[in-house]
């Protein structure tokens, strides 16, 4: 039944439904509804983890070394415990910056650099090479054993098989075109491929089921059980070794070395890092895929190391290859269905990985390497050239026919040399390359592209010299005499013991020289300066999280005139002009052409450009349209110093907290205020109840007298009701004015302000008090000069001030010898008057007191009777009213000399008249 | 935010604790002949506390209610 046209049409068969599954899932996701938008799928796709080289090789690397095959499974376990670190964020940033490979991770990370991109790509595709070829080789062999059942037949060696006939070449040829029409039918802005995820999705599911069905097979159906295999194993002491590993500080340094490896593999290889973050639809399908992916590849698992001893018992000394275990034993036992099962599950297990490392690394050579060259060659004018996606379509095509056919040849001339899992390994270890850079950029902003330079080629050259060259020596490439005696024998140059580093398995050997050169020269090399500017921003980006949102990633403009045409040369001007029109949306503006020049124009087209041919080409292209700014000192220093936000913080800190201590100091302020005004009120309110007591007292006692004794003379009643009546006006007048004082220090006094002749109050004033100077004989001088010194005041107020201190004056002179003058004077500002007398004057310490409220002068209360001959009243409240006009009232005095009382009034209207001539406060 | 830190910090846990689980020394407690209802002790060890993990993971992730 299985003659070799039934397997051919089975392997056409299948690859037709993946095309159709993916073609499917292509149309679903252009009308909006994903196949693929699931967590369920996120997990299967990435079981691309697993090749032939898990399918068969795993059984192969048991039979050899028993459980050993299992750390490259426990590694990618144990990364996936540290998804919330490491992956999640690592596609958050792939998507912020339209990230389309792990060349452009890298060189985006490093400011865009085009160089580390190349650098990048070149270590990928020569390192992941032999892996290609390991996938021919394993179709091929896979066919070639099952072609020629009923025998079991190890295939011939490679070189030996004529080119013509080679099933190698077949595969590698329809795979390239399978891999075409797959990766490469569009060009995608997001560089994300629906149906190739779809498609490896269900790869995955078949490639374990084929595998469990062996398992089961051998272990229930050729077995009783697991438990039987591994007794029966136990018997051999050849099969039994296998059931424990060796036990030395070497094997397990390999182990953890192994489980070490894969870990970084299963994320840096091009096509993990495409699966897991480039093709992630949403990270929360990550959440799902911690656990699934892990337990796809224990499931897949679960079997290896019984069918191996299942193997090795079968076939004890038959010589057949371990690799082929997985088919050969169905064969064995003539079950046809279930060998042909299993060579499709291991065609799924090839194409998977082909397709998508291919896909990936025709991008990265395409966007990092061909393009960039090309742009930089004049002579073939892309720079102006109007439509180039049809260019990045061919190059990419052209990438994966060269990519594989450079698999082939490796297989053609190298593949025999080695067992599968080691070319596996080989290949693990120079993607292990990239974990420096990669996972120090997302963690350590201060690596530069120099850095990443010299580790990425330090690390890639120690690779080479430690572990490829060997693998070419040992295939007859090169002489192998360099391996045994060094290089020029040198003994401390020799590939596998470099510097004589001993006891050590190959891989760890390589990896322990190749990372501790890598990282060395990373963060040496990066330590020598502070990162630039560009570097800086894009460490922000991928390191930090919040803060980056606010960094402008271009400071210059370009309108949609010259961004348009710029993508649609790359994109299709019709796809070009669809994502400009989302984003115009997006802003809500209805067209395109509303679109300002501005910088987040720029930035959108860059990424959209970032997307069809890598951010390092992006920003070239762009920059050739954008006239670019310099960026201002204040953006500088925010991007440059890493503080800058809590900096902003503490600043708004103590800003705030300088705030609240003028605030208290104000508040304290008030308070003091409140309490001594509460002070002056009780002050106040105790001298107006005295002041007020002492007519009160002298009114009643009079009246006491008066009424108890009906008999007092007439003479004495008169004298006692004048005494009375004197009291009562004492008593109103003083009410009065402490009304008046409490009105003006309200502010509730009515002022009526108009322009007032000085010299004519005076007169006034003067002659209001004709009577009393004339009782009390006392000469009143008047310095009657001019007219026309003109002030603005109350009228009113101002005539009380003057009889206020001229009355003040005639009390303190003495009769008969008093003089009272009055004199006014005026400079071009101020209008003076004063009131001197000849009294016995003010002593100096007093001179400030007699204008507090009921204070007078020593000496001015009656010596008999301790009254006093004012109310205290009159100078407060002279001197509110002067000060009201913006005027100042004060006295000089000697004691026993006299007083000179003056008031000066602002003769010119003043700055503030015109809120005063409003008058009256409300 | 608070929540998915916890939980990150929980899988870094698992992580350092299947570093343990699957490596030296604890390896070598089980690298030895004899069986373990029927099964060789170390593939016992490395499959049992492997799918343990995976349970633990998938517990963390998905399963916790808090």
């Amino acid at each position: 039944m299985l003659q070799s046209w039934v397997i051919v049409l089975a392997s056409f068969l299948y690859l037709g439904i993946l095309f159709a599954i993916a073609w499917y899932a292509d149309r679903r996701a252009d009308t909006g509804r994903s196949l693929i938008a699931n967590p369920m799928v996120y997990a299967l796709s990435l079981g691309v983890y697993c090749t032939t080289w898990t399918f068969y090789g795993s059984v192969g690397r048991a039979a050899a070394s028993g459980i050993g095959f299992l750390p490259i499974y426990l590694g990618p376990t144990l990364l996936f415990a540290l998804a919330g670190f490491i992956l999640h964020k690592m596609i958050r940033v792939a998507k912020a910056n339209r990230i389309t490979s792990i060349a452009d991770f890298v060189a985006s990370r490093y400011g865009k650099s085009q160089l580390l991109g190349g650098l990048v790509t070149v270590i990928a595709v020569v390192g992941v090479i032999p892996y290609i070829a390991l996938q021919l080789k394993a179709v091929s062999n896979s066919f070639a054993i099952l072609a020629s059942y009923p025998e079991i037949v190890m295939p011939a060696t490679a070189g030996a098989v004529p080119l013509i006939q080679d099933s190698a070449l077949y595969v590698a040829m329809i795979l390239a075109a399978f891999t075409i029409l797959f990766g490469t039918r569009h060009l995608d802005a997001t560089e994300r491929h629906e149906g190739m995820v779809a498609a490896i999705a269900v790869e995955s599911v078949v490639k374990l089921v084929a595998f469990l069905a062996v398992g089961v097979f051998v272990v229930w159906g050729m077995h009783d059980g697991v438990g039987d295999i591994f007794a029966q194993a136990a018997a051999i002491p050849e099969v039994a070794r296998r059931l424990t590993t060796a036990d030395s500080p070497a094997a397990y340094g390999t182990w953890g070395t192994l489980i070490f490896l894969s870990l970084f593999a299963s994320l840096l290889l091009p096509r993990q890092f495409q699966i897991a973050v480039v093709e992630n639809v949403d990270e929360s399908h990550l959440r799902r895929a911690v656990w699934l992916f892990p337990f796809y590849l224990f499931l897949i698992n679960l079997f290896v190391l019984p069918v191996a001893l299942a193997g090795m018992l079968h076939f004890q000394g038959a010589g057949v290859d371990a690799d082929t275990f997985v088919l050969t034993l169905p064969m064995a036992h003539q079950q046809e269905g279930l060998a042909l099962f299993v060579y499709i599950g291991g065609l799924s297990a090839a194409t998977g990985m082909v397709i998508v490392e291919t896909i990936a690394l025709s991008t990265m050579v395409c966007n990092d390497l061909v393009m960039p060259a090309l742009l930089r060659l004049p002579m073939l004018g892309l720079a102006t050239r109007a439509d180039l996606s049809g260019l990045l379509l061919e190059i990419r095509r052209w990438a994966i026919a060269v990519i594989l056919g450079l698999g082939y040849l490796y297989f053609r001339v190298a593949g025999e040399a080695y067992a599968l899992v080691s070319i596996g390994l080989i290949s693990f270890a120079a993607v292990a390359q990239f974990a420096p850079v990669v996972i120090g950029g997302l963690f350590w902003k201060g690596g530069t592209r120099d850095g990443a330079l010299a580790g990425l080629a330090a690390g890639f050259v120690l690779w080479a010299y430690t572990l490829l060259l060997p693998s070419f020596a040992k295939s007859g490439w090169l002489p192998d005499g360099f391996i045994a005696h060094g290089l020029f024998g040198i003994e401390l140059l020799r590939p596998q013991h470099l510097f004589g580093l001993t006891g050590l398995d190959e891989i760890t050997h390589c990896l322990v020289w190749s990372l501790l050169v890598n990282l060395g020269a990373y963060i040496g090399v990066s330590l020598q300066r502070v990162p630039n500017l560009r570097e800086a921003r894009q460490a922000t980006l991928f390191v930090g999280g919040a803060e980056a949102a606010g960094i402008p990633g271009w400071r210059g403009s370009a309108g949609v005139a010259d961004l348009l045409p710029l993508a649609g040369r790359f994109l299709g001007l019709e796809r070009a002009q669809e994502a400009f029109a989302r984003h115009a949306r997006q802003r809500g503006l209805k067209a395109i052409e509303e679109l300002p020049a501005d910088t987040r124009l720029v930035n959108f087209a860059e990424t959209l450009l970032a997307g069809a041919i890598g951010s390092a080409s992006a920003r070239a292209m762009v920059a050739s349209v954008v006239t670019e700014e310099p960026l201002g000192i204040d953006e500088v220093m925010n991007i440059l110093d890493e503080a800058s936000q809590v900096r902003a913080y503490t600043r708004e800190l103590e800003q705030k907290s300088l705030e609240l201590t003028r605030a208290t100091a104000e508040l304290r302020e008030a308070n003091a205020r409140l309490q001594q005004l509460d002070r002056m009120k009780d002050d106040f309110i105790s001298t107006v109840t005295h002041e007020l007591r002492t007519p009160l007292t002298s009114i009643r006692a009079f009246s006491e007298m008066l009424q108890e004794d009906p008999k007092i003379d007439l003479p004495q009643r008169v004298r006692f009701l004048g005494i009375i009546v004197s009291e009562a006006v004492r008593l109103s007048r003083l009410i009065n004015q402490i009304l008046d004082l409490a009105k003006l220090e309200s502010g509730r006094a009515e002022w009526t302000v108009a322009a007032v002749d000085v010299a004519e109050v005076i007169r006034e004033a003067a002659e209001s008090l004709t009577v009393l100077f004339a009782e009390k004989h006392v000469i009143l001088e008047l310095d009657g000069r001019e007219a026309g010194l003109i002030v603005l005041a109350d009228r009113d107020r101002l005539m009380q001030v003057m009889v206020n201190l001229l009355s003040n004056a005639l009390k303190f002179v003495p009769a008969e010898s008093g003089r009272v003058k009055v004199g006014v004077g005026g400079t071009t500002h101020e209008v003076r008057v004063s009131v001197t007398d000849n009294g016995p004057g003010i002593q100096a310490e007093d001179q400030d007191m007699i204008f507090d409220k009921f204070r007078q002068g020593a000496g001015t209360s009656d010596v008999l009777t301790d009254k006093p001959q004012g109310t205290g009243l009159g100078l407060p409240i002279s001197r509110q009213i002067i000060e009201y006009f913006n005027g100042r009232l004060w006295v000089e005095s000697t004691l026993g000399a006299g007083a000179c009382f003056v008031f000066a009034l602002p003769r010119q209207a003043g700055d503030n008249d015109a809120s005063k001539s409003t008058g009256g406060v409300p | 935010m608070n929540r998915s830190r916890l939980t990150a910090q929980r899988l870094a846990f698992l992580f350092l604790l299947g570093c343990f689980f699957f490596n030296y020394p604890l390896l070598s407690v089980f690298n030895r002949g004899g069986d373990f209802f029927g099964l060789p002790p170390l593939y016992a060890w490395l499959m049992g506390s492997w799918l343990a993990l995976i349970a633990q993971m998938a517990w963390v992730v998905e399963g916790r209610n808090d």
